[in-house]
């Protein structure tokens, strides 16, 4: 029958919170925001009490949380077996914990950021950035491999806009690029690796333990078949930036920083390692892996994709490029804890998307204040600007030493965890590989910090401000805007935070690997 | 939705959908003798026949599915071995459904397009030939007589040729595509004739259900094994009907007739007129072949014609300066998956085809409305005349992205519902080459449709003085009714999914009409 009754499939609420509540709240920020396009002022604060909402939900949401998966909510069913479908569990919660604590701050700097630079086309920004976060809790609560697919395509075209903002040849370019590389991989490997889970099993629903037991228990699956589907996917989330799909990270880079920030260094990489640690669980469980010996090769592209990876960073004289490699190298190492295949390497994994993305935002944020305080983007050019930038910079080193993985920072935790992880599934190779990434990274990071701090500023001769003279001076410059500082600060506090206060973050991952079979 | 119609015209249903159009046609062109070249006159009353026409499709629909079998009619209430018999079941009810929404909102659409393109003094013409051409393509869809899917071939097609042709008060290359298309067509129709005709020779009725009978009857008494005329019939029928459907390499009379026909006619055309020789080739394939035939040998073929057919035309696609062209190209290929769908004979291919019949219909139709109604502003279709048109008319191209989308494939556009039933239906075959080919074609398509998107919102006008009104909101609507279907319809698929199942079921299980 034709019936084309809209109405039935609208979601009701209920005073109960559910996830569905986290998509929606950032979505209709998306539409306020829009409306309030022509106040600029009214337009921040929309952005900023929307982020602010999301983190009471995602809060509240908290407190239903349970170690193993709750019962998916079922929004619509778009065909049978295929419904877009939502719920709770440890691996998202971080994901969304981390995505809305640090929209609002990222809120905060992008309002000092794009005031300060006087970006066109503001309104489609935030607009677009309320998208994207949107996207991302749709990932984090997906409850079945469809609607995970589905946000992950929307979070491909939404942040494209945001990719290509300046609308030069080469921002276009470099959005091509971007979108390419995820597009092309996630419809070309994990499309098909979805329809062939489907086929195999019946059905796209994250299980615990994976859906894989059954076909390959009887022989329906072939064992070689498994690990090619296993391959697909983990191919398929081109987000993870598993080398050689790695390019549009760099790429992206063009964006404005604040975009960079929280989507190139947190939402979207972390929706792809978030998706890699998701799939691996839920469908194709780790012990099956194990079992049938499949997918060993992840350690290696994983481990290799950290070293090269770093290696490359070091010759990057261009900050941001620089930060981006890093965190191809870091991406790296949560899919390396995954690919451990051990509940404490997972663990571990989990833990690094919170400690990576805490302190990679904050290089960034130091980032993108350089670039609006002093319209410096190279490495090179940064000689003695801590003098000028105390705030900056000091954040800029926690964020480093961070990255490096030194005390007192949340990334000493989590370098902790995986090592555990590497002893613990006696990986050698994984030993090996986290201690050169650790000298790579601190031969990559230390030079910026030396640089800023003890060396000379260059002399004021006039022709350095050539580059740049569409600018009134910038030699004079001093810190960034405040809301720049604010939430800069902020983030490196958070940092510092993560060592001392590991609790919420380790909790969820402790749940998540109480809950995987041994 | 239910449409309750009073049971003297609800049993008529089934032969008044081609008697609307067929004498709606026939009467449209004496409001030239109330307006000189019928002007609005003609559109409205087309407006109406389209209109009725739509309901009584629908009601044609929910008659089938509440009844267990065939509706069937008789002309002139002679037996069917002798007369002519009008069936309808799950699977031309729908398609019957499809061209009838079409053929409503492109009629709809017309208005200015038409306006704008077609010279004043003809538009009582434009609009009688424009409704024959609609009645054909009913009548084909309805008939179970094989000898009437001829006659009404005929009537669709030169009708159709026409309709290209009337392009050339604006471009003179359409009479020069239109020609190409009546001699490709023609070569195209006489095969099928000389195909029915063999299988009139060896079962002696024209009637499908009778045909299918009379070959299980020989096949059980052994007359069929090594029979030459089946052989020939069988192939000289799929190389016509491929032609019709335009299947690579039988495709070449598409792109030129689809790019320099009136908007109209390329939005009309290109949702319905292939769709509906993919529906013949239901017919003969599963129908009056089908479980009496062994059809793999032939159907891997056309399934190797299919991969070409998506690859090559996305390539060519990617290639074309003329965004008319570039959705053209884009056809053949959509065509080729709809054909890649049923030649894996398995019930979720044939459901992939019976649901891409619907979806590429809505998102192309869509799309080729979109780009009439730059046509209709700019006064081109060439790749210049949309750079950052995006801007300047925002609602007609937000309808084209998401169109395209569509195309593409993106979750949540009825587009990936019908590439998730494909791929799905060459994994359970086994043939991971065929799903790689599909998946080829979408990224293949990101590639054409993003050429246009960057080009429609991120170019600069050539000449950025130069100011365009938005579309009039008599094109705005039915545009997107499509495209807003072509969402709807990726977020809730039960129905479309579930009408294909049915089709599906009837076609393999050999139900015929």
């Amino acid at each position: 029958m034709i019936a084309l009754n809209a109405i039935e499939w609208l979601p009701t609420f209920e005073l109960q919170l559910s996830p569905i509540l986290a998509i929606a709240v950032p979505l209709i920020g998306a539409f306020l925001i829009a409306a309030a396009g022509r106040w600029p002022n009214l337009r921040e604060s929309v952005t900023i009490i929307t982020a602010v909402a999301l983190l009471w939900v995602v809060g509240n949401l908290n407190n239903f949380l349970e170690a193993t998966p709750s019962k998916a909510e079922a929004l619509v069913d778009v065909v049978p077996g295929m419904s877009l479908a939502f719920h709770l569990e440890p691996l998202g919660m971080i994901y969304a914990m981390i995505a809305s604590s640090l929209w609002i701050l990222n809120s905060i700097y992008s309002i000092g950021y794009m005031r300060g630079n006087k970006e066109k086309h503001q309104t489609r920004f935030y607009v677009c950035f309320a998208l994207s976060i949107a996207s991302v809790m749709g990932i984090a609560f997906s409850a079945n491999m469809f609607t995970l697919f589905v946000f992950y395509e929307a979070l491909s075209l939404v942040t494209f806009p945001l990719v290509t903002h300046k609308g030069t040849p080469e921002a276009l370019k470099a959005g091509r690029t971007y979108l390419g590389i995820l597009m092309g991989t996630s419809v070309c490997l994990m499309l098909p690796a979805m329809v062939a889970t489907y086929v195999y099993t019946g059905t796209l629903d994250f299980t615990q333990g994976g859906v894989f037991a059954q076909p390959l228990a009887d022989g329906a699956l072939s064992p070689a078949l498994f690990g090619l589907i296993f391959a697909m996917y983990m191919y398929g989330v081109g987000k993870a930036a598993l080398m050689p799909s790695h390019r549009w990270l760099p790429a992206a880079m063009v964006a404005p920083t604040p975009v960079s920030a929280l989507l190139h260094a947190v939402a979207v990489v972390k929706a792809g390692v978030f998706s890699i640690c998701k799939i691996s669980i839920y469908i194709i469980g780790v012990d099956q892996l194990r079992l049938y010996d499949q997918g060993g090769w992840l350690l290696y592209v994983a481990g290799g994709t950290i070293v090269i990876a770093s290696f490359i960073a070091l010759f990057q004289d261009n900050l941001k490029r620089r930060l981006a490699y890093s965190t191809i190298s870091q991406l790296s190492y949560i899919t390396l804890g995954a690919a451990l295949l051990w509940p404490i390497s997972m663990r571990a994994a989990a833990i690094h998307i919170a400690a990576h993305a805490f302190g990679k935002i904050t290089l960034f944020f130091a980032a993108g204040s350089i670039y609006t305080a002093a319209h410096k983007t190279n490495i090179s050019e940064l000689d003695g600007i801590g003098r000028k930038m105390p705030w900056t910079m000091a954040a800029f080193t926690i964020g480093t030493l961070s990255m490096i993985g030194l005390p007192p920072t949340g990334g000493f935790i989590s370098k902790w965890y995986l090592m555990q992880g590497a002893w613990t599934a006696e990986s050698g190779f994984a030993i090996a590989v986290l201690l050169t990434s650790t000298l790579l990274n601190a031969a990559y990071f230390l030079p910026i910090v030396y640089r800023a701090f003890f060396r000379k500023p260059p002399e004021h001769d006039g022709h350095e401000g050539d580059h740049h003279h569409d600018h009134h001076d910038h030699h004079d410059h001093g810190e960034a805007p405040l809301p720049i500082v604010i939430a800069l600060t902020c983030t490196a506090a958070a940092t510092v935070g993560l060592f001392f206060y590991p609790d919420l973050f380790t909790g969820y991952a402790s749940m998540l690997a109480e809950a995987m079979p041994k | 939705m239910d449409i309750e119609l009073p049971e003297s015209i609800r049993a008529h249903l089934p032969v008044l959908v081609v008697l609307l159009p067929l004498f709606g046609g026939l009467l449209a062109m004496f409001t030239g003798l109330v307006q000189r070249g019928g002007g609005v006159i003609a559109w409205a009353w087309s407006v109406l026949i389209t209109g009725l026409m739509l309901v009584c499709s629908a009601a044609m629909l929910q008659l089938v599915h509440a009844s267990p079998e065939p509706l069937v009619y008789r002309l002139g209430s002679w037996p069917e071995a002798y007369g002519i018999g009008y069936s309808v079941d799950a699977l031309n009810a729908y398609v019957i459904l499809v061209v009838s929404i079409i053929a409503f909102l492109t009629t709809v659409y017309a208005k200015d397009s038409v306006m704008a393109e077609v010279a004043n003094d003809r538009h009582h013409l434009f609009y009688s030939v424009w409704l024959l051409a609609i009645a054909g393509l009913i009548g084909i869809t309805v008939t179970g007589d094989t000898f009437n899917i001829y006659v009404l071939l005929e009537i669709s097609s030169l009708t159709v040729y026409t309709l290209v042709a009337l392009g050339g008060d604006r471009d003179r290359r359409a009479l020069v595509a239109a020609l190409k298309y009546l001699i490709l067509g023609s070569i195209g129709a006489t095969f099928i004739l000389l195909g029915i005709g063999y299988l009139l020779m060896l079962t002696g009725t024209l009637n499908m259900g009778d045909m299918h009978d009379q070959l299980v009857r020989m096949r059980e008494a052994g007359t069929l094994a090594n029979n030459r005329t089946v052989f020939v019939s069988f192939a000289f029928l799929m190389v016509g009907l491929s032609l019709k459907m335009a299947l690579f390499p039988l495709h070449l009379w598409l792109p030129n007739a689809y790019t320099y026909a009136p908007s109209a006619v390329s939005a009309l055309v290109a949702a319905t007129a292939t769709k509906v020789g993919v529906y013949m080739t239901f017919r003969f394939v599963f129908t009056i072949y089908g479980g009496v035939y062994d059809t793999s040998a032939d159907l891997q073929l056309l399934a190797l014609c299919a991969c070409l057919g998506i690859v090559v035309s996305s390539v060519a696609a990617v290639r074309q300066m003329n965004v008319k062209k570039v959705l053209a190209y884009s056809s053949v290929g959509q065509i080729a998956y709809i054909v890649l769908g049923f030649s894996l004979a398995n019930h979720t291919g044939v459901t992939a085809s019976v649901i891409h019949i619907f979806n590429h219909a809505i998102i192309k139709g869509g799309m080729f409305m979109a780009v009439g109604a730059v046509a209709l502003r700019t006064g081109g279709t060439k790749i210049e005349d949309f750079k950052g048109i995006g801007r300047q008319m925002p609602v007609t191209m937000a309808a084209f992205t998401v169109g395209g989308c569509g195309l593409i494939g993106v979750p949540l556009t009825s587009g990936f519902i019908s590439k998730w039933y494909l791929v799905q239906a060459a994994m359970e075959e086994g043939y991971w080459g065929v799903a790689a080919v599909v998946l080829l074609g979408g990224v293949l398509a990101i590639v054409y449709v993003w050429r246009l998107i960057e080009i429609i919102w991120f170019g600069t006008p050539d000449d950025p003085n130069k100011r365009v009104k938005e579309a009039p909101l008599s094109m705005l609507v039915p545009m997107w009714i499509l495209i807003g279907a072509s969402v709807y319809f990726g977020i809730d698929a039960t129905w479309t999914a579930d009408s294909a199942r049915a089709a599906a079921s009837l076609l393999l299980n050999g139900g015929h009409g």
